[in-house]
């Protein structure tokens, strides 16, 4: 059977440019720049080894002496220079947050990823076959839903830190984070989605699949799935935002990311510490690029929804 | 309406029986109590004695019905850690978060109303959109940093007010209350301020939508027809009528002020439930947890089941359609 969404490269390219999501990104500043802060910082954190001047978290590397160094002086001791200054332990802030970006955005998007896969297999689900299948689902949304999904998270975070055996917590716990907000946040995709099938599931073109004899688990992947993906895009995008900073605040509180391996939200906890003694710029600089990671991806997320929605066309 | 009455009653009790069984299963299935509490130097007969003493080696539909019915008492057990009845423990905590929740709550309902109208009569005014332009900051700003930024600004800098704690409290016959001592109330305004914020800028948005519309409408344009003060318009004709949806919305919110209770607790060391959640988590307290999941989730599906009968004696419409 030929593959008719395949088309070759050039062609596709010409349609993404001519698309009206084009045209809305091209005409909008707030895309524009939103767009390009987030590429930025996506970028730094993704080449966090080529840019940083040090690793931080190569114990040969550091030196004492540097530590709590403001930014742009020299060191009283050693006479080195940091940009962003160093924390208690001589690391360079500046080092520190690209590799502290590296892990916020790995988690963040690894667990909208893993939200989005259940909440779209279940929204498929739920909404294809209806009946007890349906009910079950959406029910246990309906719990879920209740309660706010940072309290989620915690809870998640504290049942699966509590199975995993304790030699191995610290090693876990980006992986035990990333169940935690992406279980938290599946309920937002599975609805979407299952609107949106059960729309779709009236349709001709399910029918015509039906009857030349397509099975049930292909027609809800191939045909009716890409058809309800716009939505999905645009929820996965505000989700991004949400869980980067559901992450942070989990990390800030002391039960997320491990001070071993630093977040955004982690070195804002360690820099908290150094507040009262003015060493401010150990939490002022891991904040402002958490914000400014957030801020961009949200209002992104924002635009592509005014964007795609027809009602505002 | 009765039909709808007792569904909405099912199906809360449905939820309960879920968390329930969530938080059996937690008692049940996560971590091992014995190794939490002894740590690495133990003996055999410690490890037995500590089983016999936490109920642990009974089967397992014996443990299931003890904890139903240890909680429909209020009971949860020992905590791992600091070893003494998680009611107990609890019921000190709950004074200082329910206190802190409440003046939040009041203070955002309050500043977030008169916010709200302000910014809808004068909607092209200077003021007014310097304040929406900042509410967009406020609900952009997570929760901990706002918390941080007070903490720097008014502690740390200008020294006016304490960073952590409650400041004395006085003890009314188990219920400890900062709010009666100079010092108690100096330290609940910027833990108050930091929880109460995002739910002031959603109530201060709302009630500006809200209010944009009414205004357009006829009746409003007829009272000025008939030459009533603005005041009276604006309070007695406008704002009555856009309050439906903002109880709605002041019901469900008090909720996650209950849980975000939790990360301004933290920031500012207050010795509330959700500073006890958190080190509950940190240490794998597991009967903290689970009564800490219990009653706040007692205290939601009441909130919910509260503001659903509310909204249908409000609005009729939704009697029937209630799905």
């Amino acid at each position: 059977m030929t593959d008719v969404t395949e088309t070759p490269a050039p062609t596709r390219l010409r349609r993404i440019l001519d698309s009206d999501l084009f045209y809305a990104f091209r005409t909008s500043p707030v895309a524009l720049i939103s767009a390009l802060v987030t590429m930025f910082l996506i970028l730094s954190a993704v080449f966090a080894p080529l840019i940083a001047t040090t690793n931080p978290f190569d114990p040969a590397s550091l030196n004492l002496m540097n530590g709590f160094t403001p930014p742009m002086e020299p060191n009283a001791f050693t006479g080195e220079n940091f940009l962003l200054g160093t924390d208690d332990q001589g690391r360079d802030v500046f080092s520190t947050i690209l590799y502290g970006m590296r892990i916020s955005l790995f988690v963040g998007v690894t667990a909208v990823v893993f939200a989005m896969v259940l909440g779209i297999v279940l929204g498929l689900l739920a909404g294809y076959f209806g009946g007890w299948t349906d009910t079950i689902i959406m029910r246990a949304a309906d719990v879920q839903l209740t309660f706010p999904s940072i309290l989620v998270a915690m809870l998640i975070f504290g049942i699966a830190k509590g199975i995993t055996p304790i030699e191995y917590r610290d090693q876990m716990a980006i992986w035990v984070l990333i169940l935690a907000i992406g279980l938290s946040d599946w309920v937002q995709f599975a609805r979407v989605v299952r609107g949106a099938t059960m729309v779709e599931k009236g349709k001709d073109y399910v029918a015509a699949a039906h009857l030349i004899g397509r099975p049930s688990f292909a027609i809800m992947i191939r045909h009716i799935l890409p058809n309800v993906l716009s939505p999905v895009l645009v929820i996965a995008t505000i989700s991004l935002a949400l869980a980067i900073i559901a992450e942070a605040t989990l990390s800030f509180l002391g039960i997320g990311a491990p001070p071993t391996q630093p977040s955004l939200g982690t070195l804002i906890r360690i820099g908290q510490q150094f507040l009262f003694s003015g060493e401010w710029w150990i939490l002022f600089f891991p904040a402002c690029t958490l914000l400014a990671l957030a801020l961009s991806v949200n209002l992104l997320g924002d635009w592509l929804r005014d964007a795609l929605n027809p009602r505002l066309k | 309406m009765l039909s709808f009455m007792l569904r909405r009653v099912g199906q809360s009790i449905l939820v309960l029986l879920v968390v329930g069984l969530v938080a059996f299963s937690m008692f049940r299935f996560v971590g091992d109590p014995i190794d939490n509490m002894l740590g690495q130097e133990r003996t055999l007969e410690d490890i037995e004695r500590l089983e016999q003493q936490l109920g642990l080696d009974r089967p397992f539909p014996v443990q299931y019905l003890r904890f139903l019915e240890g909680a429909i008492q209020g009971n949860f057990g020992v905590s791992y850690r600091q070893g003494r009845e998680v009611s107990e423990i609890l019921l000190e905590r709950a004074p200082a978060t329910l206190e802190l929740a409440a003046v939040s709550a009041v203070l955002a309902i309050l500043l977030g109303i008169a916010l709200g109208v302000y910014t809808a009569i004068r909607r092209d005014g200077f003021v007014a959109n310097f304040i929406m332009s900042t509410s967009l900051i406020g609900v952009s700003l997570p929760t901990f940093l706002i918390g941080i930024l007070l903490i720097y600004l008014f502690s740390v800098e200008l020294n006016w007010l304490p960073s952590f704690g409650r400041g004395e409290v006085v003890d009314l016959g188990g219920w400890t209350t900062g709010l009666l001592t100079a010092s108690g109330l100096k330290s609940l305004i910027l833990p108050s301020i930091t929880l109460g914020l995002y739910q002031m800028t959603l109530i201060m948005r709302l009630v500006r939508s809200e209010m944009l519309e009414v205004l357009r409408q006829d009746y409003i344009r007829f009272a000025r027809a008939r030459g009533l003060a603005d005041r009276t318009i604006h309070f007695r004709h406008a704002l009555k009528n856009t309050l439906v949806p903002v109880v709605t919305i002041i019901g469900l919110q008090l909720g996650a002020i209950i849980a975000f209770a939790i990360i301004t607790e933290t920031v500012f060391q207050w010795p509330g439930m959700g500073l006890l959640f958190i080190n509950a988590i940190q240490f794998v307290d597991i009967p903290v947890m689970a009564a800490y999941l219990m009653l706040i989730s007692v205290m939601f599906v009441a909130i919910n089941l509260i503001v659903d009968i509310l909204y249908a004696f409000i609005d009729p419409r939704l009697r029937v359609a209630g799905k």
